[in-house]
């Protein structure tokens, strides 16, 4: 490269340095989070629910991967909660309790449904494609409501958590917390890798232009595919480890709702920065959880009537609330931290 | 060693009852500048489209490098050193001048299922990609994200893309539409340079930058061919006067 090139680089790299923070300042605040719960005194509930969140923390970001990176509006992603759910719920009645094998199978599982149905979705475009996805999804919902012997529309109570390597270590709070972080962490480095990569340049110079991509001689279908495929095993092991957190599997875990919600993490975050999905799903629980008690607490000047009313219905306030901030914050929350540092 | 390149046979495209291209046959030699010529609506675009693989022909036949592709994909004819630009600049404007260059040079160059490893760090893609930059003269604005350059530097940018894909034949379609006087002469400077090295098809409606060259001009109307003859007989052909050139000199 020319010298000049060079100089230009160099104060590009100083934005990159600092968003880099964001993705530490998460990982150390899920690190230092078990501490803060035990001393919290309500340890169990809040450790649970941050197992949630880094779960669909894990599914935003996946979907993030071809959401944000590629434009595939995928609106049957939770689809592939359920197969990894199923997979580790149907093993286990089977007998087969080891994450070990389950995970694995999962996997599999998930890999083939991506392969096949985005293989056909893929050929479809803009709208199709979120309609054929959506189908795609609602199929499945609706077979795992009929599987009778695995509790059918009612779901299936698991009667232990798996299995390590044979030890029941996954049964302490403590120690599944740190196997979802890990997975989690894994699973961004795994993204970062990839969006960097040689297929991942390819699959974002799709997003900006397929045509140009194929007049200089690829085949934007072959990558589409293959992240598509990779998108749908992250969100089968979060499926895993929901199906896990729960103890219980259910078809709605895999609702056309249940899709939408993890759109609307992906672009509550910011699209196309990966851990953005996992600020997004943070704070979208995190609202769901206590915006009722926020609500409460806020309205403190009304009478009690009105104050319980607000509070029963504290979704009138949750759904305009994501809506202004999708509307007012161009980039998600991500893009607010963005420009907070420019400010 | 006259060689033909490009062989167009026949080539027809309907739309309905409408030929857009109407029986079109063409061969362009190795190392020739070809140039089509032709006023509005003569079909160029759709012809350099068949050409590409971006549309289908209903009749007829395309023979490149002696093979014969008429109903090859888009990206196979990329590989086998068939490069366009498009009139309508086509870019990824949130890449850098660089990264839109390097990708053309990833395409050619080993897998693209690498999952790892930055690929903005890969030598072996930067510098081919740099020296396409410097043949157009973007060097020095080869960090500058794509969407933000000039109108004419898209118009060079497009030219390097081309170029990076090693092509046997390049097909240009309208590489001065919309640049100034300053940015077309530095189009045609890299043109001429190119000019024997690879063999190009041009699609140009600045006679000027036609003229001065091409080695051969075929002349498009109404999507027939009418005559592909040296620009000094093109320009004294009566028939070629009569149907374009006479529109021109009139204004």
């Amino acid at each position: 490269m020319t010298e000049l090139a060079e100089k230009q680089s160099a104060p590009a790299a100083l934005p990159f340095l600092r968003f880099e923070l964001a993705p530490i300042l998460i990982f150390a605040a899920f690190a230092a989070a078990p501490a803060f719960a035990s001393a919290s005194g309500a340890e169990g509930y809040v450790l649970s629910l941050l197992t949630r969140v880094m779960i669909f923390g894990l599914a935003a970001m996946s979907l993030d991967l071809i959401l944000g990176y590629g434009a595939l509006v995928s609106f049957g992603h939770a689809a592939f909660f359920g197969i990894g759910a199923y997979g580790v719920g149907i093993l286990a009645s089977h007998g087969i309790e080891d994450a070990l094998i389950q995970v694995p199978v999962a996997l599999a599982a998930s890999a083939l449904f991506a392969l096949v149905t985005g293989a056909i979705s893929l050929r479809t475009k803009g709208v199709y494609f979120i309609m054929i996805t959506l189908a795609f999804g609602q199929m499945l919902f609706f077979l795992a409501t009929s599987l009778a012997p695995y509790g059918g529309d009612d779901g299936m109570t698991l009667a232990t958590r798996s299995l390590l390597g044979g030890s029941g270590i996954l049964e302490n709070d403590f120690a599944f917390y740190w196997a979802t972080l890990i997975c989690l962490l894994a699973a961004y480095a795994l993204s970062r890798a990839i969006v960097a990569s040689r297929f991942g340049r390819v699959l974002r110079g799709t997003r900006e232009n397929a045509t140009r991509m194929e007049a200089i001689g690829f085949q934007p279908f072959r990558y589409q595919l293959a992240a598509y495929v990779i998108s749908g095993m992250m969100a089968g092991l979060a499926g895993c480890l929901l199906a896990n957190q729960a103890e219980f599997i259910s078809p709605a875990f895999m609702t056309w709702q249940r899709s939408g919600e993890l759109i609307f993490m992906v672009v509550l975050g910011g699209l196309g920065s990966l851990h953005g999905a996992i600020i997004g799903a943070a704070a979208f629980l995190l609202l769901e959880e206590f915006l009722p008690e926020i609500l409460h607490a806020g309205s403190f000047f009304l009478n009690d009537d009105i104050r319980w009313r607000l509070t029963e219905n504290w979704q009138m306030v949750f759904g305009p609330l994501l809506i202004l901030i999708v509307l007012f914050v161009r980039g998600g929350i991500m893009g607010l931290l963005r420009r907070g540092h420019h400010g | 060693m006259a060689e033909t390149l490009l062989d167009i046979r026949h080539l027809r495209k309907n739309y309905g009852a409408l030929a857009v291209t109407d029986d079109v046959s063409l061969a362009v030699e190795r190392g020739e500048l070809h140039a089509i010529i032709g006023p509005n609506g003569a079909g160029k675009t759709t012809l350099i489209h068949q050409v590409s693989g971006m549309l289908g022909s209903n009749s007829g036949q395309i023979l490149f490098n002696g093979e014969d592709i008429t109903h090859w994909p888009m990206h196979e004819r990329v590989r086998q050193g068939l490069a366009r630009s498009f009139q309508i600049t086509s870019i990824l404007p949130g890449f850098s001048a660089l990264e839109n260059v390097a990708l053309a040079v990833q395409a050619r160059s080993g897998s693209s299922f690498r999952f790892f490893g930055n690929a903005a760090h890969e030598r072996d893609l930067n510098e081919p990609a740099m020296e396409c930059l410097n043949i157009v003269g973007l060097g020095p604005r080869a960090q500058v994200p794509a969407g933000l350059l000039s109108h004419g530097e898209k118009r060079q940018l497009e030219l390097a893309i081309a170029l990076a894909t090693k092509p046997k034949l390049l097909l240009l379609d309208e590489p001065l539409a919309g640049t100034g006087h300053d940015d077309s002469q530095r189009v045609v400077e890299t043109l001429r340079r190119l000019k024997g090295q690879t063999t190009i098809v041009l699609i140009e409606h600045d006679m000027d930058a036609v003229f001065t060259l091409a080695d051969r001009v075929s002349v498009l109307v109404y999507g027939r061919v009418i005559a592909t003859d040296t620009p000094e007989r093109i320009r004294s052909n009566a028939e070629v006067r009569a149907a374009y050139l006479g529109e021109e000199e009139v204004v």
